[in-house]
């Protein structure tokens, strides 16, 4: 392989002047890329890492100010007039970004926005970029490629819009691809398909990849090479398999542990049945406003039974739209569903507020999003508290506010934040808060919806942790409510995994995670645990 | 389309239904009549101007007796300019307020665009607050102050252009009248389009076109503009409906033969046809408009469909 | 879809600071913007003008003074020094009296008159009689009585912004007008508030088939011209300015009540609602906990862009001749009024435009600061 360094960043810093100061995001880094050789960094949210690539290709904000050096094969890009610059941008380096949603133009199609660059670089005619534009489709497996050309980015999934962007990508026969967190927002199973595209295109074109990721797994099967960044600096570097044997630092080693570990022993077959579902179904009417009459059905759950012993997890597994964030809501009776329900022996299915509030105490819910599930105008002691306020009115202030301070220390927060507000925390500190907001209540029953899906590893162990060591003292039972299998695993002993509102599969977690039955079961395995094997198979066509 | 078009101007007839209704009944509700301002009229003259405009029915017979004469496509007589009906006197009017109106709106959305367009890219620049605070004055200044104030200083200080008068829609006459009219237009386009303009500048699409190396007035006209135009073209449709049913006090001011002044001489005057006239008119604009920004909208929009 | 956490050193900023609440955080940003500030200083001033003006100023808004008909704006007091002895004179001349001596001292005036025969001291009444003199006084008397010596206090009134077309004092006028201005705007702003939000509120928290019959009703309000709303309103109930004040607000109300209806709906959706209905709060809790607390800053902001339209729409109908009666009068009709007298008299249309715009302007820099602090995401 050729050392041939085509990519050198030295000393590159970043800065944004905002109204409330100014903050350094990137303080003095170096990287480089060989020609193609695939190189990761790798860094927790807030890192500075996506904000390092954004300076060199000259995207910042406009309140964002870089210093320092990036060359490509020897030219200086930082201070490069635009219209230089833009001769390599989209050309010998070209981006793809996280978001498919939003990364593509709503208002143009697929042709057009494939083509525009093309036409811009390669000086080609409207009709020889269209052809391009339709190879392209095609090298990335993009089904019906004829018809894909005329289609708006609304009318293509997350999946295909991330496939469209690598077909812009690869459209001038770039050096170098940078990948900002390409696969984040993906279903793991699309992820591995991106992923797996990326790797054969790269044997087949050459070029080099610069892939940015918080994701470990991806870096271990996808990476020759590792940046590690942590606030705004680079902390260690060096080969895959040197970081992921032998790390020198304690951050890439913290990193490194943060991968959830562990497993939950089963419970006794003669624990008692607390919450007990059969044939749940949930279905949407959407549309059908006043007059019209057009409203179609979407069955978002179908059917699903599952029974919950006391000190039991029950993990329910499933990509986007598989309906377990639905399924955890309306066995709560927070959504009108059929079907029946019955907790400790008492139906609640169907209960209306007033009817259901003696049995919320506890049944209790923790959200995903510890930015949303916090009432902002509300200090963090009275969010904690509002739950006695319902179901233990006889309490003084004095003696809620004593219970907040016990539930903050619980939560491992310190009791001063119940004077403060929710957006003056972390979201870890926050889901802290979430969890306190439960437990002041001592529940049985415990429902989390994707609990850590919105944190950084690190701190998603830190919460995994907690919400052990609080059903240990509780003899807590959760729904546990996932897409991420490595934190089900840890946590839940009895797994069920879902799919388009259906259980696939369902059993002890041991016996789903060692030996899945189930094809779809099989393939999110892969999937979440086998990358490297993923990767290594020949690329096809998505069904 | 064309199914689409029709469904939604025969969905607008309820709108309009309800619209004539109401304003026929409050209308008739509201105390005082056509003639009580001719105090000298006998009690046989009156009697016989009543008969003859049908205002000694009971008001049901007379609304189902508007209704009937609507569907005919006739307006009535005016009470009050009895020489006329009020087709008559709409026909005249209504063109000089379009003339105005439009002219008004083709100005306000060209300075408009190109001053909120030059604050966006030069955001937080002394061109960025510059077009603020004009912005802010254009909204904030009422059109019956600048009106006075620019017939004032244009037509009686410097006698530089007529201080008012139609002259058969010259365009010194129309200058002064046009410039009232579009100078809130302006500030509230330029306002629109700055806020836009900087939200789709942000757009992470907008970084992809800027990542692909697309030059940067081709990033700025195909990729940012479009997308920032669509709230503005939300916004024309309710304002071009306004600004070409006339304004009664540039048509006041600058003495102008148009429809605007009908309105509230007709309501003052209980002129109940005149008045229902121009409700209507004004509803059909309204409706119109909406339409029209509505097929603009999904022409400019991929994602909007029509329903 | 996973949602990344991002702006870590802004929180790592916000924990070190003790307890601040985003009503806190607003403030401190306002304060840092010159033109919010500035406006809200103009602002005060108005509402003091508004309230103790009228008090203050040396002339009441209905005194008529039939000699100063449109006398252009000026410091120098009338009558002016030069003009007193001529109207003096000729007022004088009437009594037949030899006039000897006269001249004006500061604010008094001083003559000294012979006649033949012996004077009438009830001579004084036609001096008397002129606006311009009181309080007038024989000093001295000749034993003969046939010469006096007499004073008077000039009346000498100072019409800072001029007079109008009926001889009434301008700055007067402004000041009335801009109470009622004041009072129209936060009248008619709480009437449409109050209107709005409840509308507002209820269709979107009950939501369904309630919320669409109530929304079709405000977009059939909305097709309605709004002109004719008003005028219709004040046709009714007669030109009354209380009553300007509800036709006013109930004019107002419909936008508000789509932004709350709107804000509602979508707070409805976020998750703490959905938290707090899982704690099993009643829906009074949600609303008066979670609800109405997190609609207060649009609704703020809105109103605060509402008081200066709705003195804009009282100004209008105002200077449509629909507005506050005589001899009370609002910069609508002063406005009017100085376009009608422009040629003649400019100051009559320039200082209440001045008047108008300048607190217009004031209330919508206020309005444009407060959004950009309560949410600055735009600047």
């Amino acid at each position: 392989m050729s050392a041939e360094r085509i990519f050198d960043i030295r000393n590159l810093h970043v800065t944004f002047d905002t109204p409330d100061g100014r903050i350094n995001a990137v303080r003095g880094v170096d990287m480089h890329v060989n020609a193609g050789e695939t190189v990761a960094v790798v860094g927790e949210s807030g890192s500075g890492k996506s904000q390092v690539m954004m300076a060199a290709m000259g995207l910042l904000a406009s309140n964002g100010r870089a210093e320092g050096a990036v060359s490509y094969r020897g030219q200086e890009l930082i201070g490069l007039p635009k219209n230089r610059l833009n001769r390599i941008r989209g050309a010998k380096i070209t981006m793809i970004f996280q978001e498919p949603m939003t990364s593509l133009d709503p208002l143009y199609t697929i042709e057009r926005q494939i083509s525009e660059p093309i036409m811009v670089h390669g000086g080609l005619s409207p009709s020889a970029a269209r052809r391009k534009a339709l190879e392209l489709l095609k090298l990335v497996h993009i089904p019906d490629p004829e018809r894909r050309l005329k289609s708006y980015p609304h009318e293509l999934s997350g999946g295909q819009r991330q496939r469209v962007m690598i077909a812009m990508a690869l459209a001038n026969d770039p050096d170098l691809l940078i990948a900002d967190e390409p696969t984040t927002a993906l279903d793991v199973t699309i992820q591995a398909e991106i992923l797996r595209l990326l790797a054969e295109l790269q044997k087949k074109l050459g070029m080099a990849i610069l892939f940015i990721t918080h994701d470990l797994g991806i870096v271990e099967a996808f990476a020759d090479r590792v940046y590690v960044m942590q606030s705004g600096e680079v902390v260690e570097e060096g080969t895959t398999r040197q970081i992921f044997t032998r790390p020198a630092k304690d951050y890439t080693k913290m990193l490194l542990a943060a991968e959830p570990e562990g497993s939950k022993p089963p419970v006794q077959d003669d624990s008692p049945v607390l919450l007990d579902a059969k044939g749940v179904s949930v279905t949407f009417t959407a549309g059908g406003g006043f007059l019209s009459r057009s409203a179609f059905e979407l069955k978002a759950v179908q059917d699903v039974t599952l029974s919950l012993r006391a000190g039991q997890t029950i993990g329910i597994v499933g990509e986007s739209g598989s309906g377990k964030s639905t399924l955890g809501r309306a066995i709560l009776q927070l959504l009108p569903s059929d079907g029946r329900v019955v907790y400790q022996s008492v139906p609640i299915q169907g209960l209306d507020r007033a009817g259901m509030r003696p049995y919320r105490k506890n049944l209790q819910m923790v959200f995903q999003d510890p930015y949303g599930s916090l009432s902002p105008r509300m200090t963090v002691g009275e969010i904690v508290t509002e739950g006695l306020l319902v179901h233990e009115p006889q309490l003084s202030a004095r003696e809620r506010d004593e219970a907040a301070i016990k539930a903050l220390k619980e939560v491992g927060l310190d009791p001063i934040a119940r004077n403060r507000f929710p957006h003056e925390f972390s979201g870890g500190q926050r889901q802290r808060i979430a969890i306190a907001r439960a437990v002041i209540l001592k529940p049985t029953v415990i429902v989390l919806d994707e609990p850590t899906s919105a944190l950084d590893r690190s701190i998603q162990k830190q919460i995994i942790n907690l919400l052990r060591q609080i059903q240990k003292s509780y003899g807590l039972s959760y729904i546990f409510i996932s897409h991420d299998l490595a934190v089900v695993r840890a946590l839940a002993d009895y797994t069920i995994v879902m799919r388009t509102g259906r259980v696939v599969e369902e059993g002890p977690t041991e016996e789903v995670f060692r030996t899945p039955k189930s094809d779809y079961t099989r393939a999110l395995m892969q999937a979440a645990f086998n990358l490297k094997e993923v990767l290594s198979r020949q690329a096809v066509a998505p069904a | 389309m064309l199914a689409y078009v029709l469904r939604r101007l025969f969905g607008a007839i309820p709108t309009l239904f309800v619209i004539i209704t109401l304003s026929f009944f409050l209308m008739r509700i509201a105390p005082g009549g056509p003639f009580d301002r001719e105090r000298a009229l006998e009690a046989k003259v009156l009697e016989n101007l009543n008969r003859v405009f049908h205002l000694d029915r009971p008001l049901w017979e007379q609304y189902l007796y508007y209704l009937g004469n609507l569907a005919r496509g006739d307006l009535g007589p005016s009470f009050i300019y009895r020489d006329f009906s009020v087709q008559q006197l709409l026909g005249s009017g209504l063109p000089i307020s379009i003339q105005l109106g439009a002219s008004a709106l083709l100005l306000a959305l060209l300075i408009g665009s190109v001053l909120g367009t030059i604050a966006a890219l030069r955001q937080n620049s002394w061109i960025d607050y510059g077009v603020t605070a004009v912005a802010t004055f254009g909204i904030t200044v009422p059109n019956f102050v600048v009106a006075p104030l620019l017939s004032l200083i244009f037509g009686v200080w410097l006698s530089l252009l007529p201080a008012g008068g139609w002259g058969n829609g010259g365009p010194a006459n129309m200058l002064l009248p046009v410039i009232t009219l579009a100078l809130p237009q302006v500030a509230i386009i330029a306002r629109l389009i700055r806020g836009s303009m900087i939200e789709a500048l942000r757009s992470d699409h907008v970084r992809t076109a800027r990542a692909y190396g697309l030059p940067a007035r081709m990033v700025v006209i195909v990729h940012a503009m479009r997308a920032a135009c669509l709230p503005v073209v939300s916004y024309l449709g309710p304002a071009a409906a306004a600004l070409l049913t006339g304004s009664v006090v540039v048509e006041t001011i600058f003495g102008l033969p148009g429809i605007g002044r009908y309105f509230v001489q007709g309501a003052l005057n209980r002129d109940y046809t005149l008045v229902m006239g121009t409700v209507i008119i004004i509803a059909v604009f309204v409706v119109v408009f909406n339409l029209i920004v509505d097929l603009l909208y999904a022409a400019l929009d991929p994602r909007v469909r029509y329903d | 879809m996973t949602d990344i956490a991002t702006n870590t050193p802004e929180l790592a900023a916000g924990t070190a600071v003790k307890g601040r609440s985003l009503w806190a955080t607003a403030l401190m940003r306002l304060r840092r913007n010159k033109a919010a500030m500035v406006s809200l200083l103009i602002l005060i001033l108005y509402i003091f003008a508004g309230i103790s003006g009228p008090m203050l100023s040396p002339h009441h808004y209905a005194t008529v003074y039939p000699e100063y008909v449109r006398v252009p704006a000026s410091l120098e007091a009338y009558p002016r020094a030069e003009e007193i002895i001529p109207q003096a004179e000729s007022v004088l001349t009437r009594t037949r009296l030899q006039i000897d001596a006269i001249e004006v001292n500061g604010n008094t005036l001083h003559v000294e008159a012979s006649s033949e025969r012996e004077i009438d001291p009830r001579m004084t009444r036609y001096l008397e009689r002129s606006d311009i003199f009181s309080n007038v006084r024989i000093v001295e008397t000749s034993g003969d009585s046939r010469s006096v010596v007499m004073e008077a206090d000039v009346e000498r009134l100072r019409f800072l912004f001029g007079t109008d077309a009926n001889g009434r004092d301008l700055l007067a006028r402004i000041l009335v007008s801009i109470r009622i201005s004041l009072m129209i705007g936060a009248l008619a702003t709480g009437v449409a508030l109050i209107i709005g939000v409840a509308w507002g509120a209820t269709a979107g928290f009950l939501g369904g088939r309630v919320d669409n019959v109530m929304m079709r009703v405000v977009d059939v309000l909305y097709a309605l011209p709004f002109t004719f709303f008003a005028i219709l309103l004040v046709v009714f109930f007669g030109r009354n300015v209380v009553l300007m004040f509800v036709a006013v607000g109930a004019v107002e109300w419909l936008d508000m009540a789509r932004i709350v209806r709107g804000q509602t709906i979508s707070l409805r959706r976020r998750e703490f609602v959905q938290a707090a209905e899982a704690l099993g709060v009643s829906s009074g809790g949600i609303l008066r906990r979670h609800i109405i607390p997190n609609t207060l800053g649009p609704v703020i902001i809105y109103m605060t862009l509402l008081i200066p339209k709705v003195i804009l729409l009282e100004s209008f109908l105002s200077f449509l001749g629909l507005g506050v009666q005589e001899p009370l009068t609002s910069l609508g009709v002063l406005i009017s009024e100085g376009a009608r007298n422009m040629r003649s008299a400019p100051y009559m249309l320039i200082y209440p435009s001045i008047a108008l715009t300048l607190l217009l302007f004031s209330l919508n820099f206020l309005g444009d600061g407060l959004r950009d602090a309560l949410d600055p995401r735009d600047r």
